[in-house]
């Protein structure tokens, strides 16, 4: 997947994460200080080393732009990047890629030319012994215009697709878009699909190649809905109806997150975009839409009494204060839907596998998992949980 | 207090520049005040509603006073500039008692408000009308405190004739207040 | 060395009292460098936290208070009062005058920094730091989603700094203006004092706004008022606008005396005056003017429209011509010249070479598309601390190392200073760098953890190695300052032979500066045969007594807000000695 950016390059990323683990408990990081002071004691070992023995700071450095250097070779590969802006997936996205590609190539050549030739100014005109003092020169108006004008002329190279860009991607969308409205809640997603009668939680589908139009409005405080592969963010204002609009174009599993601080689980705050192929999307619509299967649950069978018990329990402990399941008695509004939680990827705002025991730890304990979260610690009893846990994971 | 004695780069006062310039910040003061007074024109979701409740008669009659404030220190000025000090003291006075008729007049249209229902939170014009004005108000109160140190300063003979610059940095910042006011007044009352 | 023992001797008192704009400047810059300490160890904590992924060094709740003080410390703590620092000593002695304008206004305007800056921090011990970030986006700031005292630290702490900001400032504005030398005219002021000036008017014209934004979410606070609260009809956009109208502005705030600074190291380095002097100034000039017309370049992403969009892309981009002037006039001012390379010039042209690359990702962003990928993540994070680290603290740094032996009258030591330039310099673009990929790649910033396999972990592994050398950099530089000011090789007058004043006179320079204020008949006026004209003394100049009621006024107005947090009385015990201050400073004896 190769995206021509000179630091995009998941093949060479392979190879650099993979003795990520090695360097990330906290007690070996005092020793990373450590290769730039040498092992003396006492308190004036600096003075001593450096300013006796012919000591340079500026040999000194060489040996330090090397290690620099490492850094950005290092700086220049990453690692694979699971939710990059770089990686465009629809025409906002693709849009906005290849504006910044103009302005980081010009950026780059400003760059090479203004730093060369302060770099050439410098070596060039070092103080020689027994020269004459330089010549006063106060200015010259020829050059002042030259360089007021020359990055004039860039900047409007810069502006003109900018602008052209503004007015495409900022006004509403022109072709027939399929609405989604977007709530931002502390600190989760909430989708709706007024089109299709559909409400869930931090897991968003949309069919390829159909642009979305997603109407964004806040339960709380300012949020901001950012999928990077869909294209840019844009804030979620209490108060405020915004919109953004976009058409993907490869099908996929993305993911995004909040990305406007919004308290104290705001890092936590992610969600997931299924893109998938029309039919495949009309066939997740129906069985959202439909009133969900409640599983089997009488006490005839093992598996039965499991489920009934798991739904009992649900219904009088408490959880049905914030949250949804259509169809039931549960009908908070607090929390995310949960009607079909058994059949997403992710639980707990796209932050935990969707399995039983990671639902299990999360309803054991929720701010251990997601420290701040409004989700209380229910007090239920570990089979209360485990019962719990059968229930919902059997919402498909 | 050694600024006056100094010779001075324009040959005005230092004291008078760091008026101008204070006036300068206090414009983007009032004039953030202003705006959001202005964004929120209109926007508030339950009453009392600004047309139910100011009174413009009223208001126009506290507003010429506080002009004729300015008048008074006018007068003022002049009077110790030509080195009448009797009449210096007199205007001094009367700039205050005008600042403070104008200020009785505002309590006393903040009480009304307040009986009619209008409470700092009771709606957006509440808090807007409220803080803008009060600002004004607390503007106005320095300012007759301001005069009447004066007056003192020139009952125990400490001002002199000598002594004009520091009754003009006065006056312009009461006139100053006076012109913020004219500008609230436009807003608040006559565009309501 | 005439009346150096006297500039800095004298007990604790006469540090309390003092109003001499020297003993002021050293003040600001002693607590503005340890308020840079303190909000460095904020950062250093927050990248090690970031060191791995899913770390639990750190808890997000003491995380959003580290960044939210971190910055907010960076820029009202340190980097402002280490400018002031600058404006208090220099500016009387590069124009030739005694003192500021208002000697006793100054002390004031110190001490109300300094009680300010401490009120904020004591939040630390009663209930937590403020954790909504420096910039307080509304309504997380509203007492329902931000209850407890921690929010009312940061609206009456920046309330109090934002007093002395513009006291100090219009104080500059009064001494710039009317307090110069005879022949000193505008057109022959050094750059640094222009840029002083230029400041001063931003800071005057831009507090306002943010204070009217405080004070309406003070009075949401306190007493329910609805400006910033939705379901009452208020609207949270408006508290954007109250707060970048100032911020952005505030950004040219801390970064022009970094400019002036580097204007004056420069041409002093290369042994000739400042290429195109008179457009260096205007271009200063002209991004303080668009400086007031580009803040919803912070606000692209909420949505303000096409039009909106389109005319604030247009002005933000704009104000990269007059940097691009700038930058370019000095290259012409090292060119053809005979460069020195000594420690202040090294990190003025470090200044230069870091300052051209946060401007590139300020152009990057000036464009609304692409700023709606990159605000908010990391690559702004690196923006803006190749803008103020790499641009404004390296400015600063050549300024404390060049004015560093007229203040102590010893020099720093250059070798250490080389040490510590280099390793700041890798330093810091091992740590800021990699933080563009990161943005690009798509991490958010204020965001306390990462998960694992994100692509995030090895550059934020870098970004933490780099943080820890910078951090060391840092205190090699402490090293030099303590070993210098002890035994520092001695500096006379004028070590680098400069242009300008200050370098007239002794160092330290005695407490009235000049014995007979000099004549000006040059822009570079040490560098002229009769540039300036010391006319003869007529004995020693009478200057101002040390007054104790600058500090018992600041700390009056310390009381209104600790008061507003603890009980009523205190706020009418504030008051009555704010009202106590002013008469008994108004009444004082001018003595002499």
């Amino acid at each position: 997947m190769s995206t021509g950016w000179p630091w995009y390059s998941p093949a060479a990323a392979r190879s650099v994460t993979e003795p990520r683990r090695s360097l990330t408990s906290p007690g070996d990081r005092p020793s990373v200080a450590v290769p730039s002071s040498p092992h003396t004691s006492g308190g004036s070992f600096l003075s001593r080393f450096l300013l006796h023995r012919n000591f340079s700071a500026d040999r000194y450095a060489k040996t330090l732009l090397g290690v620099a250097a490492a850094g950005f070779l290092l700086s220049a590969c990453g690692g694979e990047y699971t939710q990059s802006a770089m990686v465009p997936r629809s025409d906002f996205a693709r849009n906005v890629d290849e504006l910044f590609r103009g302005i980081f190539w010009w950026a780059v050549a400003v760059f090479v030319l203004v730093e060369g030739a302060l770099l050439v100014a410098v070596l060039r005109f070092r103080e020689k012994p027994g020269a004459d003092e330089p010549k006063p020169v106060h200015g010259n108006t020829v050059l002042e215009i030259t360089w007021t004008l020359a990055p004039a002329i860039v900047l409007i190279l810069i502006a003109i697709p900018t602008i052209r860009s503004i007015w495409l991607v900022d006004r509403p969308p022109t072709t027939e878009a399929m609405v989604v409205e977007v709530i931002g809640h502390q600190w989760w997603w909430e989708f709706r699909y007024p089109e299709l009668g559909v409400v869930t939680a931090n897991e968003m589908h949309l069919p390829v190649g159909r642009t979305v139009d997603v109407r964004l409005r806040s339960a709380d405080v300012i949020h901001s809905f950012w999928f990077p592969q869909m294209g840019g963010k844009r804030d979620v204002i209490p108060g405020h109806e915004t919109f953004v609009w976009f058409t993907p174009d490869s099908t996929g599993r993305y993911t995004g997150q909040c990305a406007e601080f919004c308290g104290i689980a705001h890092a936590l705050m992610k969600m997931e975009l299924v893109v998938e192929e029309p039919d495949a999307f009309e066939s997740w619509a129906e069985s959202m839409g439909a009133e969900v299967v409640l599983p089997a649950a009488d006490d005839t069978t093992e598996s039965g009494a499991l489920l009934a018990a798991g739904s009992r329990a649900f219904m009088s402990g408490g959880c049905i204060a914030c949250h949804t399941i259509a169809g039931t008695l549960a009908r908070g509004v607090l929390g995310p839907d949960l009607t079909h939680i058994g059949g997403r990827r992710t639980i707990a705002s796209g932050i935990l596998e969707n399995t039983p025991e990671e639902m299990a730890r999360w309803i054991r304990d929720p701010q251990a998992v997601k420290p701040g979260v409004l989700m209380p610690t229910m007090g239920l009893s570990v089979e209360q949980i485990q019962t719990i846990t059968t229930y919902l994971q059997g919402l498909k | 207090m050694s600024a006056e004695a100094m010779h001075t780069t324009t040959g005005l006062p230092n004291r008078k520049i760091l008026m101008w310039a204070f006036i300068g910040s206090e414009c983007m003061l009032f004039g953030s005040l202003i705006i959001t007074y202005l964004v929120y024109r209109g926007r508030s979701l339950t009453g009392p509603y600004p047309e139910e409740l100011l009174n413009i008669p009223f208001i126009t009659v506290t507003t010429f006073v506080l002009l004729m404030s300015s008048l008074a220190m006018v007068l003022a000025l002049s009077a110790v500039q030509r080195g009448d000090m009797k009449w210096t003291k007199l205007w001094l006075l009367s700039t205050a008692l005008l600042g403070l008729v104008f200020l009785g007049g505002q309590v006393y249209e903040f009480s009304h408000f307040y009986h009619e229902g209008l409470g700092l939170s009771t709606n957006l014009f509440g808090g807007s009308f409220f803080l803008l004005t009060g600002f004004h108000g607390a503007h106005v109160s320095v300012g007759v405190l301001w005069l009447l140190s004066l007056l003192g300063m020139a009952m125990r003979g400490r001002l002199t004739p000598e002594s004009t610059e520091i009754v003009e940095v006065t006056g312009l910042y009461w006139h100053f207040v006076d012109v913020v006011w004219i500008v609230l007044f436009t807003i608040i009352y006559l565009l309501v | 060395m005439s009346g150096g023992g006297s500039l800095y001797g004298g007990g604790l008192w006469s540090w309390v009292t003092t109003v001499d704009h020297k003993r002021i400047g050293i003040l600001y810059g002693v607590s503005a460098l340890i308020f840079f300490l303190v909000g460095g160890v904020e950062a250093l904590l927050m990248r090690l936290q970031l060191g791995s992924p899913e770390n639990t060094l750190i808890s997000a709740d003491l995380y959003n208070q580290l960044f939210t003080m971190h910055g907010t410390t960076m820029v009202f703590l340190a980097i402002m009062p280490l400018s002031a620092a600058f404006f208090n000593f220099l500016i009387p002695l590069q124009i030739g005058a005694r003192d500021v304008a208002f000697p006793r206004l100054n002390a004031f305007s110190f001490w109300l920094f300094l009680f300010g800056g401490l009120f904020i921090n004591a939040s630390f011990f009663f209930g937590g730091a403020p954790d909504t970030g420096w910039f307080g986006y509304a309504n997380l700031t509203s007492t329902q989603y931000s209850p407890g005292m921690r929010v009312d630290f940061w609206v009456m702490g920046l309330q109090v700094l934002g007093v002395s900001s513009i006291v100090a400032a219009l104080n500059f504005i009064v001494t710039i203006i009317n307090l110069r030398a005879p022949g000193m005219k505008l057109m022959r002021m050094p750059p640094f004092v222009w840029m002083t000036l230029v400041t001063s008017f931003l800071l005057v014209l831009a507090f306002p706004a943010i204070t009217v934004g405080l004070v309406l979410l003070m009075f949401d606070r306190t007493f329910g008022t609805v400006f910033f609260n939705p379901s009452g009809g208020g609207d949270v956009v408006l508290w954007q606008h109250l707060f970048w109208i100032f911020g952005h502005p505030e950004v040219y705030i801390l970064l022009l005396p970094s400019l002036g600074i580097v204007s004056e190291v420069i041409p002093t380095f290369s042994r000739k005056p400042l290429f195109g002097y008179p457009f260096v100034i205007y271009s200063g000039i002209l991004i303080a003017f668009l400086g007031f017309g580009v803040w919803a370049h912070h606000m692209f992403a909420v949505g303000l429209g096409p039009i909106g969009n389109t005319v604030f892309s247009a002005t933000t981009m704009l104000i990269a011509i007059p940097t691009g002037v700038k930058i370019f006039n000095w290259i012409a001012t090292l060119w053809g010249g005979s460069i020195r390379l000594r420690t202040p010039l090294y990190f003025a042209l470090g200044f230069v070479s870091m300052f051209i690359i946060g401007g590139l990702s300020g152009v990057m962003h000036s464009s609304p598309p692409t700023d709606l990928q990159q605000t908010d993540t990391y690559f702004v994070v690196a923006h803006i601390h190749y803008v103020l680290f790499g641009g404004v603290i390296f400015g600063l740094f050549s300024g404390i190392y060049y004015w560093f032996p007229k203040i102590t009258g010893r020099r720093l030591s250059e070798g250490i200073g080389k040490l510590h330039f280099w390793l700041m310099l890798i330093a810091f673009n091992l740590t800021f760098f990699p933080q563009h990929f990161l943005g690009l790649g798509g991490m958010p910033r204020r965001t306390y953890t990462y998960q694992e396999g994100m692509g995030f972990d090895d550059l934020n592994r870098l970004s933490t190695i780099g943080s820890l050398i910078l951090g060391f950099s840092i205190l090699v530089f402490v090293y030099n300052l303590l070993k210098s000011l002890r035994s520092g090789e001695q500096a006379g007058p004028d070590p680098w032979e400069g242009a300008t004043l200050e370098w007239s006179i002794s160092s330290p320079p005695p407490h009235y500066n000049f014995m007979s204020i000099p004549e000006v008949k040059s822009r570079d006026p040490l560098w002229h045969p009769g540039g300036v004209v010391v006319p003869d003394a007529a004995g020693e100049p009478l200057m101002p007594g040390p007054s104790f009621w600058p500090v018992v006024l600041a700390f009056g107005v310390l009381l209104l807000p600790v008061g507003a947090l603890t009980m009523l009385p205190v706020v009418f015990a504030g008051l009555a000695v704010v009202l106590v201050g002013i008469y008994g400073w108004a009444f004082e004896p001018a003595e002499h």
